[in-house]
């Protein structure tokens, strides 16, 4: 039992640590991060750096050379992640087209729209936006309305889509729509690529409870796809869709915002009762409850990575970080705040106490995004665990016969 | 990356866990809980004769010389299975506080002695309803005589000798006492958890001081022993997820098993989540105990902590998990849900353990 890299992998590590070091400056500290800027300038910053990674052949690691990928190895690619978190990137942009559509269009699109559009997608020049989910279908996803008619040889596609993050600066879309509400809900459905520049898509912001919008709702009014365009069979979208899924667990990782450390920083630093907060029992109590969880997490992670580095097939892990430290951000937003007495709910601009407060938001987000923690509990035990799925009151009914909530 | 204990590990732990099953230990555990002797002794044998008393001991004392990583999935497979024995007071604490502590002359006399089974130890720390503390502690050793009284120890009828923290004038430190002479008063306790027997002591005893030890070489061995005590807990946290699921699976209700109800499968879910966390904490620590990593104060007890929580939060559950039938006594549930209670007591209390775990972050910090 041990740390270290194989020969191999260090020699990677090496080369890896070498580029950036010549290509991009290292942290100060582990939270320390680009300067804040408006989305626009972010978007540049982050395509001129994406560029920088594809010229320097370090895009996409898990993708095939051919499409602008590495071809690397898992482990490689958790060894670059671990490598570039020392560094000040920007990111944000590409993740749910490389993460997701990449890897449907690899297994599901002819060769001539793999090459016409996976190097652009590595290269940042192209960003994608993954339409889902809608009002009446989250985490009942296959309940989706959207429709898609064919004729001839073009579809229609009429509806509305929800919780699509950057579909306002997206220039492709993944899709799944209804081709067949006759048949039962998991089979009528049907999947599609399209350009977000596409007359009649209509892209408005949702305001969240934090005051920022980064997602949207997104309209379709006749809108027309090529049935080139489809991706897998008529009526096989949902299991293209569940290969989408799975990509998105793995991208949606630990919540961001205030940890441990920080919460044990601000403990000892501020006063509580006239005297220091971390002597008081009922903070270290909490403190203890949280290093155990962040723990866990680092270790279980660590558990993953040898797995992988042995070749084989990590846990589905992915559920319980995201289960934990979504809670757990919760949690110590709610203790930063709590510290702060009355002037916790007065907005504060140093970071040092504002990231509670926003962590107090973004928790109530992460704990949705990506798999509620309900879902995510269905999933540990229907997958892991063996345990029998849930019965379901629409099973086997025409998916235009299942009540709904407006009907 | 190799975060994983080797194949050799898992194989000693494969073949401890199929011995365990075949000695029968869950139904030994509960025939000990039921019955008049204070553990089971022809299991007890068979555990000897597997080797597992002189796993850490070296070989120049008669003992197989492997290291903390066999021993501790030896301690998973042996809390997974209830295992009503002495071996957590003889081999994580009589034993290391002799390896580490005691004198070439003590070493011989009873590490070989140890590794056979020919003698058992116990370790006499608590002395009243409050933790131990450097400023506590009453029981006194003066001119080789050791006075004062011990409460609520592990193994105290079963054991030959045991290893006492007493204070030294000012200075805590630990000796060793003799159990076999009429100097020492024993008394059998009666606990929540009759599978594991417990004893105080009057002593008005010989004894011999662990030269050298302070309060400082009593929270060392207790760090160590907490990673092994961590790996039985979770051996135990994870026996009542696999009785939780197994159970929900084959029983019916409304027409369906009730592990396809949510409320049900959560609640296993939650199980599983807490007993991944803990397993990780407890490798972290295995880590650290096998590789004398400074950090081993922290790691101890993140998995003490971690361990205790997972196996809370499983054993209660189980039984929830269960209705009623969960609080019948013919079902094996409450021999889980009193021996997690043992085990969370055993080397001191869930807030103790928080504590030392903040104080070791804190130490850590200012360096």
């Amino acid at each position: 039992m041990d740390f270290n890299d194989t020969t191999q992998e260090a020699e990677f590590r090496k080369e890896v640590a070498d580029w950036l070091s010549a290509n991009a400056e290292l942290k100060d500290g582990s939270k320390d991060s680009l300067p804040a800027m408006s989305e626009e300038d972010a978007l540049v910053r982050a395509k001129e750096w994406q560029e920088k990674l594809y010229e320097g052949g370090w895009a996409c690691l898990h993708w095939p050379q051919e499409y602008g990928g590495r071809g690397s190895t898992p482990i490689e690619r958790v060894i670059w992640g671990q490598e570039v978190s020392k560094f000040k990137v920007p990111g944000g942009f590409f993740e749910i087209g490389q993460g997701m559509a990449g890897p449907v269009l690899m297994m599901y699109a002819n060769e001539e729209q793999k090459k016409r559009f996976l190097p652009p997608m590595a290269k940042g020049e192209e960003i994608w936006c993954q339409l889902f989910s809608e009002p009446g279908a989250g985490s009942d996803l296959a309940g989706l309305k959207t429709k898609s008619v064919l004729d001839g040889d073009t579809w229609t596609i009429n509806g509305q889509k929800i919780w699509t993050s950057g579909a306002h600066y997206s220039d492709y879309g993944i899709l799944v729509t209804r081709s067949d509400p006759t048949v039962a809900k998991h089979k009528g459905l049907t999947y599609f690529f399209l350009d977000m520049k596409s007359p009649g898509v209509e892209v408005r912001p949702i305001k969240q409870i934090s005051g920022g919008a980064n997602f949207n709702e997104v309209y379709f009014t006749d809108v027309k796809i090529p049935d080139s365009q489809r991706l897998g069979e008529i009526g096989d979208g949902w299991k293209v869709a569940l290969t989408t899924l799975m990509n998105e667990r793995l991208a949606v990782g630990d919540a961001s915002g205030p940890d441990f450390e920080e919460a044990f920083n601000l403990a000892c630093g501020h006063d509580l009762n006239g005297t220091s907060a971390i002597k008081d029992g009922s903070v270290r109590d909490k403190l203890a409850d949280w290093y155990c969880q962040q723990s866990g997490l680092k270790y279980t992670k660590y558990r993953n990575i040898s797995a992988l580095s042995r070749g084989e097939t990590p846990g589905p892990q992915a559920s319980i970080t995201k289960i934990v430290s979504g809670n757990k951000l919760q949690e110590i937003a709610n203790f930063g705040m709590d510290l702060m007495d009355a002037n916790g709910i007065v907005r504060q601009d140093d970071p040092e106490y504002g990231m509670y407060q926003m962590g107090f938001f973004g928790a109530a987000g992460i704990r949705i995004a990506g798999g509620t923690d309900e879902i995510l509990r269905n999933i540990i035990s229907e997958q892991v665990l063996g345990l029998p799925q849930d019965m379901r009151a629409d099973k086997g009914i025409p998916f235009n016969e299942i009540p709904t909530s407006n009907k | 990356m190799n975060f994983e204990f080797s194949s050799d590990q898992m194989l000693l732990k494969d073949q401890a866990r199929k011995f365990l099953e075949g000695e029968e230990s869950l139904k030994k555990a509960r025939d000990v809980l039921e019955g008049e002797a204070s553990f089971d002794e022809s299991l007890w044998k068979s555990i000897i004769e597997m080797g597992f008393t002189a796993t850490t001991i070296p070989e120049e004392y008669d003992g197989l010389g492997l290291g903390y990583l066999e021993l501790c999935v030896i301690a998973e497979e042996l809390g997974r299975s209830l295992a009503p024995t002495p071996f957590s007071s003889s081999v994580y604490l009589a034993t290391e506080a002799i390896l580490r502590f005691g004198s070439d002359d003590q070493k011989k006399a009873y590490l070989p002695k140890l590794a056979a089974g020919e003698i058992i130890g116990c370790f006499a720390h608590s002395e009243s309803n409050t933790s131990p503390t450097a400023e506590n502690l009453s029981c006194a050793f003066d001119g080789g005589k050791l006075v004062g009284k011990k409460i609520a120890i592990s193994d105290g009828d079963i054991a030959d000798f045991a290893i006492v923290s007493a204070v030294n004038g000012d200075t805590p430190t630990l000796c060793i006492v003799d159990l076999k002479s009429d100097e020492v008063d024993i008394n059998t306790e009666t606990t929540l958890d009759p599978s594991r027997s417990h004893a105080n002591f009057n002593l008005n005893s010989s004894a011999e001081v662990l030269e050298g030890t302070t309060w400082e070489s009593i929270q060392e061995l207790l760090d160590r022993a907490a990673v092994l005590f961590a790996f039985e807990q979770l051996g135990g946290a994870e026996a009542c997820m696999d009785m939780a699921r197994e159970y929900a699976m084959g029983r019916f209700a409304f027409g369906r098993p009730i592990a396809s109800f949510q409320a049900i499968k959560h609640k296993i879910a939650d199980m599983y989540i807490a007993v991944e966390l803990a397993r990780s904490n407890c490798y972290y620590g295995a880590w650290a105990l096998s590789t004398d990593a400074p950090e081993l104060s922290t790691a101890a007890a993140t998995s003490r902590v971690s361990a205790s929580q997972a196996y809370n939060e499983c054993s209660k559950e189980n039984i929830q998990a269960h209705g009623g039938m969960g609080f019948t006594w013919e079902f094996d549930c409450h021999l889980y849900y009193r021996r997690c209670r043992q085990l969370a007591a055993n080397i001191g209390s869930q807030s103790v353990w928080k504590d030392k775990l903040i104080s070791s972050l804190e130490r850590a910090n200012q360096i």
